[in-house]
């Protein structure tokens, strides 16, 4: 492949990615409040939101510093890099080397870190309580994920990602228990990680139960058209990593032709498809958890994600 | 080079003396500082032409002071010239730092006489090539900055502080001087001759527990960490920043000199022992910082895991060096040694952004702070690339080192040996969660110090620090920002103290497309800090060009909306004590026994309701406070001796010396 096609495969996939996170917010909103008998809002609302509030003034609290307005685009930035990192119809693109799954973890821990100073900055209670909710969530989510990467990358010799997915496309993978584990623990993340049903509520505005929505309660305007698109790329960007190390199948290889390329990006839209929808019925057969329940289930995770990387010191094939 | 390098130190140890006048000079804390910052830039540039253009060289130098029949002997190799340059970089920038902070001083005869001093014993140490001048440097260290810790002897708090670190650090040196004593038994105390004996496996294995012990009561691993928050707050800002920073590398210096060095082939139980002890320090360490409200008390704490990460990394490359593994080795010890040297340079940057604070509000208490981004824009901005830094986030330098050691655990499943496959998971995940409290600690200590509304009237009313302070503080964080984009640089650096002291080293990373750092090869993992750090930068830029051409860039103020019930007390935020509370909650109670209590007056009384918080140090409780309450007795049964009459006094001489000559007879 020329350089050329290299670059264009890469923008490809950040455009798709950057296009495609508030299709697939709307998508789960859709099928949840089908779900829910609900008509719920059209599958292109997100977009018209995002279009909506970035034509709106921006409305800054009167103690709000520098950083409160810069935070947007750094969260923004850290999650679209990390997006990127994720191969999502072909394996093997542009960048994929410049970063590995644990530096795409802390990328979106930077991106997690500003949130929260972002919620603390107006000076308000619910900023605070936000980001101190966040500040435990994380300090169980992010070893559980950094765990769970230690399983799977033990197991495929590898923390590329791109080497990851073709490690798990071959057949050298077979069946192991410990790729079980770190699939539901790879899950509780992605849920609690994503402000999602059970761990916090995306659609609450109820101030005592919330976390992330508190956090970003005094953006408004285009800041938080940036902060809203950022989540809903880290929610592809989560729903992506599970696709491509749990299903890697269909994704095109480094050296794919362009036919190659477009049935990888087939597959990976039905593979959004199905996993969207079975969050969107995983969420409405759930209620949200109490704050300090949320620990033990993350709890579970770290377990379970323990277990998988122990079980892969002992034994080999497990 | 070793004869500059000892001539810098004379320097120093000239200007100690010199202190004691300049001290009631006017200009004299400038001229001092100045010296210092002369001294130690010489130095750091010595010890880095050294290690980067002759790292093969081992020049040495025997001076005719010290033991008679012995001198002083100093030697100049790989490590001695990472760690000088560590030492004097770390103390370059507090002296830089002080030319502006040293001039509030109080009483700077208190501090003035002992800071150069101080800086000397630790290069001394660093050059060290016999045991005499390394414990005598050592000792030297504790002492001038005991001096310093107590240097502001009227709070009650500093004094305990004083006696504790006074005590832990005879400790350490007590241990040292039995390792030394073992190790010499059979050579002497020239390292060279240490070097050259061949001990026995079991008395190696003796020296290594001592040392742990010695130099990890300096480093402050945990348990021996008690002495550490209490003395590193205590003393003035930058020298709290060079004891955090840098003293705490003498020590690792210390460590890595004697079992990598000193001693025969490693046994794999020694790795055991270190991970043993470097993990849970580096995850208790960072939670009890999470736990504090006093700014350095936070920091303080936070070196304490920071110790623990470089302490599991240097026991990986022990593990991996008793099985033979050499360049696995290599990547575990390159790892701790980078970390060690990020660890100094954000470390101090910290503790100075905590003496700037300290400096412009009086306040070492953060829910006494806040708002102070709006008053203190420089520092506050120095300070949060310190804060992403410390916590691992990438593009920073901190992340590269936990990087490497995360690496390094990952290709552990290839040691042989049952035990460390059980412990080093186990270890892997202390790591995961240290770096996920860690960043939680630094947006609390952030968040409620230099965000948000003031919570005091010195808060409102802080003012910028001066030039000097924020020269040291921006340079700091150009450079957290520099290892972070190109650390291959380091890496390389590094390659010859790896070389020497676990036998191998990493993979040359300089030249590879992009500087991409690839620790073992492409396939299996590869980080480039530059193109993350530029990619990023293009991303943000991109939407905020895009924003402002194609939506609104409008832009109104007006009062905070807080869910429409927004109230102008400042107490109604969020505190240092509120934010930890839900982490207290869930690790809390098993850690530090925390419980808390809320007292409820009963309804129609007017008496205010109260919550208070109680946190142990269940370490101090445990192990401490027997150690402290058995000595208490025994001290109580033996004062009798001090009220005898003189009869009893000489029937208790005559007994005591019948029983040695029948020891002797015996």
């Amino acid at each position: 492949m020329t350089a050329l096609s290299d670059i264009l495969s890469q923008g490809a996939q950040m455009s798709l990615v950057l296009g495609g996170a508030p299709l697939l917010t709307g998508f789960v909103r859709k099928v949840k409040a089908r779900l829910l008998r609900r008509r719920g809002p059209p599958l292109l609302q997100p977009y018209r939101d995002l279009i909506r509030l970035m034509r709106k003034d921006v409305v800054l609290a009167d103690n709000a510093s520098w950083l409160f307005r810069v935070i947007p685009y750094l969260i923004f930035a850290g999650t679209w890099v990390a997006a990127s990192l994720v191969p999502t119809f072909g394996n093997g693109l542009l960048f994929s080397w410049t970063a590995d799954l644990i530096a795409i973890i802390a990328l979106l821990g930077s991106a997690r870190f500003f949130q929260a100073l972002a919620g603390m900055d107006v000076g308000t209670a619910f900023g605070g309580i936000g980001s101190s909710r966040e500040g435990m969530i994380a300090s169980l989510a992010e070893p559980a994920m950094l765990i769970t990467v230690f399983s799977v990358a033990m197991i495929a010799g590898s923390t590329q990602l791109s080497n990851v997915a073709e490690f798990m496309g071959s057949d050298a993978v077979g069946l192991r228990v410990s790729l079980g584990m770190a699939f539901v623990a790879l899950t509780i993340v992605a849920l609690a990680e994503n402000a999602r049903i059970p761990v916090d509520n995306p659609a609450t505005h109820l101030e005592l139960t919330m976390v992330h929505e508190a956090m970003v309660l005094e953006y408004s305007g285009r800041h938080l058209a940036l902060i809203d698109l950022s989540s809903q790329l880290k929610l592809l960007l989560y729903v992506s990593l599970i696709a491509c190390v749990f299903l890697p199948w269909g994704t095109a290889t480094a050296d794919a032709g362009a036919g190659r390329l477009a049935f990888g990006a087939l597959l990976y839209f039905g593979k959004l498809t199905v996993l969207g929808f079975l969050l969107a019925v995983f969420e409405t057969s759930i209620a949200k958890m109490r704050v300090f329940r949320i620990p033990e289930f993350l709890g579970a995770a770290l377990m379970l994600a323990l277990l998988a990387t122990l079980l892969r010191f002992v034994s080999g094939s497990l | 080079m070793i004869a500059v390098a000892l001539w810098s130190v004379a320097a120093l140890l000239v200007l100690a003396p010199a202190g004691i006048v300049l001290s009631t000079h006017p200009r004299g804390s400038v001229i001092l500082y100045g010296g210092c910052l002369i001294a130690t830039s010489t130095l750091c540039v010595t010890a880095l032409s050294d290690l980067l253009y002759f790292p093969h060289l081992t020049p040495s130098a025997t001076l005719p002071i010290g033991l008679p029949w012995l001198g002083a002997h100093f030697r100049l190799d790989a490590l001695s010239a990472f760690f000088l340059i560590v030492v004097n970089l770390g103390g370059a920038a507090a002296s830089l730092f002080a030319l502006g902070y040293g001039r509030h001083e109080d009483s700077p005869g208190r501090v003035l006489p002992f800071y150069p001093a101080y800086l000397a014993g630790m290069n001394v140490i660093v050059l060290a090539n016999d045991a005499f001048s390394f414990l005598v440097a050592w000792e030297f260290m504790s002492l001038t900055s005991w001096a310093m810790v107590v240097s502001h002897h009227r709070e009650a708090e500093n004094v305990r502080a004083g006696y504790v670190y006074l005590l832990m650090a005879s400790f350490g040196t007590l241990a040292l001087l039995l390792a030394f004593g073992l190790l010499a038994s059979g050579a002497g105390y020239d390292f060279d001759a240490i070097r050259a004996s061949h001990p026995s496996a079991a008395l190696s294995g003796a020296v290594m527990i001592l040392v742990l012990l010695g130099a990890g009561s300096k480093a402050g691993l945990v348990p021996l960490h008690a002495w550490l928050p209490l003395a590193h707050p205590a003393a003035p800002s930058h020298v709290s920043g060079l004891m955090s920073g840098v003293m705490t590398k003498v020590a690792v210096y210390g460590f890595v000199r004697i079992v990598f060095d000193l001693l025969p082939e490693p046994v794999w139980w020694w790795s055991m022992v270190m991970l043993l002890v470097g993990g849970p320090s580096a995850t208790l360490g960072v939670l009890y910082a999470l736990m504090q409200r006093d700014i350095k008390r936070v920091l303080a704490y936070s070196t304490i895991e920071n110790i623990g990460i470089i302490f599991t990394g240097l026991g990986l490359a022990l593990a991996f060096k008793a099985e033979g593994l050499d360049w696995v080795a290599a990547l575990a010890f390159t790892a701790a040694m980078l970390h060690v040297f990020n660890h100094a340079l954000f470390k101090s940057l910290l503790f100075f952004g905590a003496g700037a604070v300290l400096g412009a509000t009086g306040e070492r208490d953060m829910e006494k702070l806040g708002g102070l981004i709006h008053r203190m824009p420089k520092t506050a901005f120095a300070l949060l690339v310190g804060c992403v830094a410390i916590s691992a986030l990438p593009p920073f330098n901190g992340f590269v080192s936990e990087w490497l050691t995360f690496q390094a655990i990952l290709l552990s499943p290839q040691l042989p040996s049952w035990g460390l496959k059980l412990v080093i998971p186990a270890v892997g995940g202390l790591l995961a969660l240290a770096a996920a409290f860690a960043a939680a600690c630094f947006v609390k200590l952030y968040g409620i110090s230099f965000l948000g509304r003031p919570r005091s009237d010195v808060a409102a009313s802080a003012h910028e620090t001066d030039h000097f302070s924020l020269t040291a503080m921006l340079v700091l964080a150009a450079l957290c920002l520099v290892a972070g984009i190109l650390p291959g640089l380091f890496i390389d650096a590094l390659a010859p103290v790896s070389k020497d002291m676990v036998g191998s080293m990493m993979p040359h990373q300089v030249g590879l497309q992009w500087l991409t750092i690839v620790p073992i090869a492409e396939s299996r993992s590869s980080y480039n800090g530059l193109l993350v750090f530029l990619f990023a930068a293009l991303c943000g830029t991109a939407a905020a060009t895009a924003i402002h051409r194609f939506a609104s860039d409008r832009l109104r103020r007006a009062p905070a909306w807080d869910c429409g019930y927004p109230d102008p007390n400042p107490a109604i935020q969020y505190s240092a004590s509120s934010f930890s509370q839900p982490i207290r909650r869930v690790f809390g109670s098993v850690v530090f026994a925390a419980r808390e209590i809320g007292e409820m007056p009963p309804p129609s009384s007017p008496a205010p309701a109260r919550l208070q918080v109680e946190v142990h140090d269940l370490i101090w409780d445990v192990l401490y406070a027997p150690i402290a309450k058995l000595i208490g007795f025994a001290t109580d049964r033996i004062n009798i001796l001090q009220f005898l009459t003189i009869r009893r006094y000489l029937t208790l001489v005559f007994v005591a010396l019948v029983v040695l000559l029948l020891v002797v007879a015996l």
